[in-house]
């Protein structure tokens, strides 16, 4: 690596991770998530909580804001409109009408969480996920305040007995752990599942094939609004969605030929480069 | 009105005699302070064995306002320690030799504030006990630290800076130590024996002695500046609105130099009185010191307002709320308390009447610390309230654990100055006496002319012919 070849080839060593970096990926799961879909349920929220061992923090410390809910639905009132069509008046909130995003971590390919952490608990894996590793975090908390999305969430306490007292430990998800006090934790995109599905590809010597396990979330979702899989297999329904609406990964401003095509990604302008699509609600008012 | 900085009448032995004399016999009011600075640790150190046992959440940190007060104050300490350098190091260069009665407290100041300073980031970590992970140490399973993340130089910067700034503090006590030795009896002799390294007061040593403080003080310039510009990449690094600040690095800096020059007025004062120091810590001394706050409580001041003008200009969006907020919203009461204490009241620093009255510089200088205090809070509190994603907009109420270990921590911090000041010398009395010589040649005709004179000057040089 001459001097002059850097000179030459600068913008070949200036590639981050939205180009790919220096990572040769295996797979780069991703989502896309239809908003027009999206009822509002919380059953991704609730089936999360199943599969992932997410403590059940109770209402004292829930209002205290310090709920571990890696699936969560915001709720968003568009008040202007709503204003202009009398369902609303200003100021006052409302129980309905609101719009739904579901929120969970975003896997950044440029994921802003990575760089701070000062013992590399979060790294970026060849399968395109943004990891946490509980047994390496120190509780430092940057990387939640450095997450433009606040989609990370920290066992402020221990909550082992608190939440599943006997006989509900029994229903503890085995494939994962049980997080203790102090560590940070996030949505994996149910990377236990992931694991299982490889393996088992792996077995049988083939790939994995698209839909062969869905993360909880989308299992659980009544409308279907959640799809996720490979964007690396342009066979699969996530790739397929994501091209249709013209949504591409690397960039931090979408090149639409088609305005109408309703896919976005959230604070994409920030140059995070999430895997989650988003399908914006169209609204009949 | 006294107008000299120090009186250069003074006799030598007079010094030595004046500065021992605050090292023995503690009096009752010693030990009730001492008293006082066990009792706030206590409350820290209960705190922090509750926060430990329990877990963070006992700090009523939530989702998102993951740092709160711990950080804040980590910030205040690292900044109150910078005017000791600047005391004994910029000063020293630049040969503004008032600053001599004065320095050596402060730099035991810069020392001090940056063992407390030091105790956040680690009380703050979810699992303390792990913390030496962040340092890079070969451990069997290859892994090292992340040296991407601005905590990690955060620990190189303070151990190197607390190392160096400690040596710096030894080194130039070493004249002052042997003249303890001297002094002494009993276990002190022993330890100022072992302390003073050998020092007879040779030329050689004198020579070598010299070098070694100016080479210190050269190294240490640049280390408090990176020091402080390293924690301001805490924020600066991030991509939060409101951290997310080019002018950080500078702004840090001159946030800390000003309240650690704050913080010198207060323990000026406050030896000054006990230890009546009236003839070393001299009202001009003061003058000097109030006027350099001043002006760097002026330069923090307009760091503000450029940060507030390239936030307003700079036009993003989520950055520009976060500014309103501050100003009007949840915050706005501590933010205009941080502007009032930081750029208003330093204009009491301007009158030379307030400027030459101890009871009122006393109570400003406090004043000042708590509005550099909040300036930090007011850093770290509004962008983690308030940020990208609506949502997650949400306040946090410090509890009781985490304002006792605030409150402890200057317990701490008293502690260890007090047992400096009955330990080692507070005033360093080599360079008073050198400023005294200094002075003295100055001020006395005949010996200004000699002084004047160079080796193989034929005549000496005067105006008369």
């Amino acid at each position: 690596m001459s001097l002059k070849n850097i000179l030459e080839n600068w913008s070949q060593y200036r590639r981050g991770h939205e180009q790919g970096g220096h990572h040769e990926y295996e797979h780069m799961w991703g989502m896309a998530i239809d908003l027009n879909k999206c009822i509002g349920c919380n059953a991704c929220s609730v089936a999360c909580y199943a599969e992932n061992n997410l403590a059940i923090v109770g209402k004292h410390r829930y209002s205290k804001s310090q709920a571990m809910h890696w699936m969560r639905i915001e709720r968003y009132w568009d008040e202007p409109e709503l204003e202009k069509a009398g369902l609303v008046t200003k100021g006052k909130t409302i129980e309905t009408g609101a719009s739904f995003l579901p929120m969970l971590c975003q896997q950044c390919n440029a994921a802003t969480c990575e760089p701070v952490c000062p013992v590399a608990a979060t790294y970026h894996t060849p399968d395109g996920l943004n990891a946490q590793v509980y047994n390496r975090c120190i509780g430092s908390r940057y990387c939640s305040n450095n997450c433009p999305y606040r989609l990370r969430y920290f066992n402020f306490w221990s909550y082992y007995e608190d939440s599943w007292p006997e006989p509900l430990h029994m229903q503890l998800n085995p494939d994962l752990s049980v997080r203790d006090k102090g560590v940070m934790e996030k949505c994996t995109f149910c990377v236990q599942r992931i694991r299982v599905a490889k393996d088992e590809a792996k077995m049988a010597d083939r790939k994995v094939i698209d839909g062969e396990f869905q993360t909880s979330c989308q299992q659980s979702c009544p409308t279907d609004a959640i799809v996720f899989g490979d964007m690396l297999d342009p066979q699969s329904r996530v790739t397929k969605l994501w091209k249709t609406h013209q949504v591409e990964l690397g960039k931090s401003k979408q090149s639409k030929q088609n305005p109408d095509k309703r896919g976005y990604r959230v604070l994409e302008g920030l140059n995070t480069d999430p895997c989650i699509m988003y399908l914006e609600r169209v609204r009949e008012v | 009105m006294q107008t000299k900085d120090i009186n250069e009448e003074i006799k030598w032995a007079q010094i030595n005699k004046d500065v021992l004399r605050s090292m023995e016999n503690p009096r009752k009011a010693y030990w009730v302070a001492v008293g006082m600075c066990l009792a706030m640790l206590a409350c820290a150190v209960v705190a922090e064995i509750y926060q430990y046992r329990t877990g963070m959440g006992v700090a009523d940190l939530n989702w998102p306002n993951m740092w709160g007060l711990y950080i804040a104050t980590f910030i205040f300490w690292i900044g109150m320690s910078h005017s000791g350098t600047l005391l004994s190091a910029i000063l020293h260069i630049i040969h503004a030799d008032w600053r001599k009665p004065i320095y050596r407290f402060a730099e035991a100041m810069t020392t001090f504030s940056l063992m407390t300073a030091g105790l956040f980031p680690v009380i703050h970590l979810g699992r303390m006990w792990n913390m030496y992970w962040v340092l890079p140490y070969v451990s069997d399973r290859g892994i090292w630290p992340n040296f991407r993340s601005p905590l990690v130089w955060d620990a190189f910067a303070i151990f190197t800076y607390l190392t160096s700034s400690a040596l710096f503090l030894f080194i130039g006590m070493i004249p002052d130590l042997a003249i303890c030795r001297d002094n002494a009896r009993g276990w002190r002799k022993k330890l100022y024996t072992v302390l003073s390294l050998g020092w007879a007061g040779t030329d050689r040593q004198w020579r070598h002695f010299r070098k070694t403080y100016l080479l210190m003080a050269c190294f240490l310039i640049p280390l408090a500046v990176s020091v402080h510009s390293i924690v301001s990449s805490d924020f600066a690094m991030s991509i939060m609105p409101g951290w997310h600040v080019t002018t950080f690095p500078p702004y840090f800096v001159a946030g800390a130099l000003y309240s650690g020059c704050a913080a010198i007025i207060t323990l000026f004062i406050i030896l000054r009185y006990f230890f009546r120091f009236e003839e070393y810590m001299t009202i001009p001394i003061m003058e000097k010191t109030c006027k350099l706050t001043f002006a760097i409580a002026m330069v923090w001041t307009y760091l503000n307002l450029i940060e507030f003008a390239s936030t307003w200009y700079g036009h993003d969006l989520v950055a520009k709320e976060v500014l309103v907020d501050k100003f009007v919203g949840h915050w706005a009461p501590y933010f205009w308390a941080m502007l009032f204490f930081g750029s208003v009241l330093p204009f009491t620093l301007a009158f030379e009447k307030l400027r030459r009255h101890l009871p009122t510089m006393f109570v400003v200088s406090l004043f000042l610390n708590v509005g550099m205090w909040l300036e930090r809070w007011m850093i770290v509190g509004p962008t983690l309230s308030m940020a990208y994603q609506p949502f997650a907009w949400n306040f946090e109420y410090p509890s009781m654990v985490q304002w006792a270990i605030v409150f402890g921590s200057f317990g701490w911090f008293g502690l260890l100055f007090l047992v400096f000041v009955k330990i080692f010398p507070s005033v360093s009395m080599y360079e008073v006496k050198e400023m005294v010589y200094h002075r003295r040649r100055a001020h006395v005709e005949d010996q200004a002319v000699a002084f004047h004179r160079r080796a193989g000057d034929g005549q000496p040089v005067t105006d008369t012919p």
